[in-house]
């Protein structure tokens, strides 16, 4: 069972308040197709994904990223809870689009690294500590149902 | 996953940014890394004070800002110029080399809060493979 003390909770809340989910979920998720290039292995559908200035203005890089995005608010929503949220999803990911799961946190990188651009000195040690507990909370209820 | 001539061309480039304020920008890597990945702290247990703010985490980071400047110049021969502190961390320290990761993690995330413009994709995949180089040198001495 996770515990979250008072901070984390607020914390958590207070960065998906700030941000915009199209803007960051676009920059995370390109960042993560361009600094780890292996991860475009998932993407064969998304069409152009050959170099950095491609995958920065891909529609379907920008839609996916908000759709990543909003999964997480789903988290954020019901921080008690996130191993039953994503069950179906652990699944989805096992299962039919079969991730290597050391991926994620790939993603939970470059979603960091987004984030404290955006809030500058506000991404404190301890704010950062909080969402890498959080990160890390989602990274293992995705991995939950991989045999 | 070596360094491409551009790699160290968009490292330079960048790192000539950096240089003003290496020393801030180590101390609140290695501050932040003690604080989000607490698990560090049992390499620096002969320090007091293990807050950001103290005298020898800044120190550190300071040490590890040169370091790192010292690397930039001397990018063509990682191995041989980190050669006496890779034997340092490997028979003295004895730092588990996973923690080169983690330290540099906090590095880009620190750039990035600091340089919100500059630290686009294409320089931290440069900087990634950067440090990643820098803690292979670093791990040399290992086994």
């Amino acid at each position: 069972m996770v515990v979250w003390t008072d901070f984390e909770r607020t914390a958590i809340q207070d960065i998906f308040s700030k941000i915009d989910y199209a803007v960051v979920g676009q920059a995370a998720f390109s960042r993560c197709l361009i600094v780890y290039p292996w991860t475009k292995r998932y993407f064969g559908g998304f069409g152009n994904l050959y170099n950095a200035a491609a995958i920065t203005s891909n529609p379907r890089v920008a839609s996916h990223g908000k759709v990543i995005m909003e999964a997480l608010e789903k988290a954020v929503k019901d921080m008690d809870n996130i191993k039953a949220t994503y069950a179906e999803l652990s699944a989805l990911h096992s299962e039919k689009l079969q991730v290597d799961p050391d991926n994620f946190m790939l993603l939970g990188h470059c979603l960091t690294i987004v984030v404290a651009s955006q809030l500058g000195k506000a991404f404190t040690p301890e704010v950062h500590a909080a969402f890498q507990k959080f990160l890390a909370v989602v990274v293992s209820s995705l991995r939950k149902q991989y045999y | 996953m070596s360094l491409s001539a551009k790699d160290k061309e968009i490292v330079k480039a960048f790192w000539a940014k950096v240089s003003g304020r290496a020393d801030n920008i180590g101390g609140d890597a290695v501050a932040r890394m003690l604080t989000v990945y607490p698990q560090t702290k049992t390499y620096f247990s002969h320090w007091k004070d293990l807050s950001p703010s103290s005298a020898p985490v800044r120190k550190h980071g300071g040490m590890v800002a040169a370091t790192i400047t010292d690397a930039v110049n001397k990018i063509d021969d990682l191995a041989g110029s980190l050669l006496t502190l890779s034997e340092l961390h490997a028979f003295t320290l004895r730092v588990d080399p996973a923690n080169f990761k983690v330290l540099s993690h906090n590095l880009l995330v620190v750039l990035s809060t600091t340089f919100p413009n500059d630290f686009t994709p294409e320089v931290h995949v440069a900087i990634d493979k950067f440090l990643t180089a820098v803690a292979l040198a670093l791990s040399e001495k290992y086994r």
